[in-house]
C-alpha cells in the first residue's frame, strides 16, 4: 500500500472519534455551557464498550452500552452545575479525572484481551473508482452511519425548530426562559447528548479503529476534539471536516515517521492546537475584556 | 411550589470546613460501594488510601514531597480562578518551567555555573510565567478563551518536551532513552529530612502560601482580583482594569507553576525525562477548589490529595486495586466537594406559586 492509499483508507478512521465527540461537544456549547471532560467521557466509553463486545460479541450493543454510560456520565456535570450551580471549569474537570478512574477500574481485567472489529465495506458503484474506491470509500458501518448522522444533526441545528430553540438557549437564556423554552430541560439533554457522542467515539476507538482496550488509549482525543469545536467555529460541516484534518494530521506523524521527513514529528503534533489557537485569535474579538 | 436555590449574603465558617469533611466522608462511602461492588476489599483498600500514609516516617514524608509542588501550583491557580481567570494548563507551565530550569545543568553537565540552583529556580519561573503570559497577551489583545489557550499550550508544551528528549537534550550515554543527563549535585535540592526525598521545595510552597494570604486578604490587588471575580461589573465601575487582572492571575498562576516544574527536576527527578508531564498541573485544580479557593483551605486539601496519592499506591499492593483507584477517589472527592459545598453555601427557599 502506497503511502497515499494508507492516508486515504487511514484518515476517516482517525478522524470518526474525533468528530463524534466534537460534534456532541458542538451541541453542548450551542446551549450555553462548556464541558471540558470530553477525554474521561471518551474512556469510560471506550471501556465499557469493549467489554461489553467481548462478552456478548454484539458491536451494537457494544456502541448502545457506551452511549448510556457516558450518557450517565455526563448527567454528574449536569447536576452540579443546573442543578446546584457549581464551577462549569471545576465540574467538567472532576467528571474527566472520575470517567479515566473508572475506565481504568472497569477495563482493568480485560487489558490485553483482543475482539475482532467491523468488516469495511464498499458503497456499490464508487468502490470502483481507481484509488479512492477501494480506500477512501471503503469503510466499516459505524463511518456510513455516523455521516449520515452528522448531516441529520446539520439539518436539525439548522432547519428546524428545535434547532433554533437551542441556539436561542444558548445565545440569551433569558430571553429563551421568558418566551417559556424549559431552558434547564434543553441544557440537560444537550449535556446528555454530548456525552452519549463521546460514549460512541470512545467505542469506535477502542471496539473498531483499535479492537482493544488499554488504560489511557484515548490518548488526548478528548481535548483534540475540545479544540475542534473551536476550530469548526460551532459548525457542523465545519466541525466534520476539521476532524478529518485533524485525523489527516495524527496520521501525517506515523508517515513523516515511515518515510523519514525531517520535520520533527512533534511539529506536526502540535499543529492542531496552534491552529486552534490561531483559530481563536481570528474569532473571538467579541470576547474582549473591558 | 417552586424550590430554588438562593445563595446567603456570607459564608459560615462552619460551612468551609463542613463542606470538605461532608465531602470526603460521602467520596468514602461512594469508593467504598464502588470497590465493594468490583469484588475487591473495600475496607482494606480504604485503610491503605487514607490512613497507611501515617503509619511511617517515610511514607509520611513522601506524602511531604508530593504536597509541594500541588501545593505551589494551587495557590497560584486559586488567586486566577478567584478572579474568573481560569488558567487550566498549569501543567504545561509546570512541564515549560522544568525545561527551562533544567537547561543550566543539560549546557553545564559538569555543574560549572555560578549559582546553578538559584538560577534554575529562577529560570522555571520565568519559564512558566512567560508560558502562562501568552494566553494572557491573546486573551487581552485578542479575546481568545484562556481556558482553551492554556490546554492548548499545554498539550503543546508536551510535544517540545518529547522534542528535547528524543533530540537535541538526550543524554549520550543514556542509551537511547529518552532522558537528559543526571544532574550534577549543585543542581539538586537541599534535602529537608535526611534519610527521605522531601526537599526544600515544600518551603517554597508555605512560602507562596503565606504570600497568597497576604495577597488575597491585606492588599489591595488581591481586593480587586476578589471584585474581578465577584462582581465583574462593579470591578468596572471602580476603574479596575480587567485586562490588568488577567495580566496578573496568569503571570502568578505561570510563575508558581514553573516554580514547581523546577522543583521537580531539581528534586526527585534529578534529570528531565519523560514522566515530568505526570497530571500535578491538573491535580492542582481539584486542590484548588477542594481548598474553597483560600489560601489557608487549600494547605489543607493539597495535603488531603497528597494522602490520598501515596496510600493509593500503598493500595494496588495491599488490595489488589489498579493506580485508578485514585482517580476515583479524587473525581468522587471533588463532584462531592461541589455538591456539599452549593448547598451549604445556598438556602433552599420554597416559592408558593403566585398567579400572575
Amino acid at each position: 500500500m502506497s503511502v497515499v492509499e494508507f492516508l486515504l483508507a487511514g484518515t476517516v478512521a482517525a478522524a470518526l472519534p474525533l468528530m463524534l465527540a466534537a460534534l456532541g461537544e458542538m451541541v453542548v456549547e450551542k446551549t450555553g455551557l462548556v464541558n471540558l471532560g470530553l477525554e474521561g467521557m471518551m474512556a469510560l466509553g471506550a471501556a465499557i464498550a469493549f467489554i461489553c463486545v467481548y462478552e456478548t460479541g454484539s458491536h451494537t450493543l457494544g456502541f448502545v452500552a457506551a452511549g448510556l454510560a457516558s450518557a450517565l456520565l455526563a448527567m454528574v456535570f449536569a447536576g452540579l452545575v443546573l442543578g446546584v450551580k457549581a464551577n462549569e471549569v471545576a465540574a467538567s474537570l472532576g467528571l474527566g479525572v472520575l470517567g479515566l478512574g473508572l475506565s481504568a477500574l472497569f477495563g482493568k481485567s480485560y487489558e490485553s484481551l483482543t475482539i475482532t472489529g467491523l468488516p469495511k465495506m464498499g458503497l456499490p458503484l464508487l468502490s470502483d473508482i481507481p484509488v479512492i474506491g477501494g480506500t477512501l470509500l471503503t469503510q466499516d458501518i459505524v463511518v456510513w452511519l455516523s455521516i449520515i448522522g452528522a448531516i441529520l444533526l446539520w439539518y436539525v441545528l439548522t432547519r428546524t425548530k428545535l434547532g433554533l430553540i437551542i441556539k436561542a438557549v444558548g445565545e440569551n437564556s433569558d430571553t429563551a426562559r421568558a418566551i417559556g423554552y424549559p431552558v434547564g430541560i434543553i441544557r440537560c439533554a444537550s449535556v446528555a447528548f454530548g456525552g452519549a457522542m463521546c460514549g460512541l467515539a470512545g467505542a469506535y476507538a477502542s471496539t473498531v479503529y483499535t479492537p482493544l482496550w488499554a488504560d489511557g488509549m484515548i490518548a488526548g482525543r478528548g481535548w483534540i476534539a475540545l479544540a475542534l469545536v473551536v476550530f469548526g467555529t460551532w459548525q457542523t460541516g465545519r466541525v466534520a471536516f476539521g476532524a478529518f484534518l485533524f485525523g489527516l494530521l495524527s496520521l501525517g506523524e506515523l508517515t513523516a515517521q515511515a518515510v523519514g521527513v525531517a520535520l520533527p514529528s512533534q511539529l506536526l503534533s502540535s499543529l492542531p492546537y496552534l491552529a486552534t489557537i490561531l483559530m481563536l485569535v481570528v474569532i473571538s474579538k467579541r470576547n474582549l475584556p473591558q | 411550589m417552586k424550590m430554588q436555590l438562593v445563595r446567603r449574603e456570607t459564608a459560615s465558617r462552619v460551612a468551609m470546613t463542613g463542606a470538605p469533611i461532608l465531602a470526603l466522608a460521602l467520596a468514602c462511602l461512594a469508593s467504598l460501594i464502588l470497590f465493594s461492588l468490583l469484588g475487591k476489599p473495600a475496607g482494606t483498600a480504604l485503610y491503605a488510601l487514607l490512613l497507611k500514609p501515617f503509619l511511617s516516617w517515610y511514607s509520611f514524608s513522601e506524602v511531604l514531597l508530593k504536597m509541594a509542588p500541588l501545593l505551589l501550583i494551587a495557590q497560584g491557580l486559586a488567586i486566577g480562578f478567584r478572579a474568573n481567570v481560569f488558567n487550566i494548563g498549569a501543567e504545561g507551565q509546570f512541564i515549560v518551567g522544568a525545561v527551562c530550569a533544567s537547561a543550566l545543568p543539560v549546557y553545564y553537565p559538569d555543574g560549572a555555573f555560578p549559582l546553578m540552583l538559584p538560577a534554575m529556580i529562577i529560570a522555571g519561573a520565568v519559564g512558566g510565567m512567560v508560558y502562562a503570559m501568552i494566553a494572557a497577551g491573546l486573551r487581552t489583545r485578542f479575546g481568545a478563551s484562556e481556558i482553551l489557550v492554556t490546554l492548548m499550550l499545554s498539550l503543546i508544551a508536551v510535544q517540545i518536551l518529547n522534542y528535547l528528549l528524543l533530540g537535541p537534550w538526550k543524554d549520550p550515554r543514556g542509551f537511547n532513552f529518552p532522558q537528559s543527563v543526571m544532574f550534577p549535585d549543585n543542581a539538586l535540592l537541599p534535602l529537608l529530612f535526611e534519610g527521605t526525598r522531601t526537599n526544600i521545595s515544600l518551603l517554597f510552597a508555605l512560602g507562596a502560601s503565606v504570600l497568597a494570604h497576604l495577597l488575597m486578604q491585606n492588599h489591595f490587588r488581591g481586593y480587586q482580583l476578589r471584585t474581578a471575580g465577584l462582581a465583574p461589573r462593579a470591578a468596572l465601575y471602580a476603574g479596575f482594569s480587567a485586562p490588568r487582572m488577567i495580566w496578573l492571575s496568569l503571570a502568578l498562576g505561570g510563575l508558581a507553576a514553573g516554580i514547581a516544574g523546577a522543583s521537580e527536576v531539581a528534586g526527585p527527578l534529578g534529570q528531565l525525562q519523560r514522566s515530568v508531564p505526570s497530571g500535578y498541573g491538573y491535580a492542582a485544580i481539584i486542590v484548588a477548589y477542594m481548598g474553597g479557593l483560600r489560601p489557608l483551605g487549600i494547605v489543607a486539601s493539597s495535603f488531603l490529595i497528597s494522602v490520598v496519592y501515596i496510600g493509593g499506591d500503598s493500595a494496588t499492593v495491599t488490595a489488589g486495586l489498579p493506580v485508578a483507584a485514585v482517580e476515583v477517589f479524587q473525581g468522587f472527592l471533588l463532584v462531592f466537594y461541589l455538591l456539599t459545598f452549593t448547598l451549604i453555601r445556598h438556602r433552599v427557599v420554597f416559592i408558593a406559586k403566585t398567579v400572575t
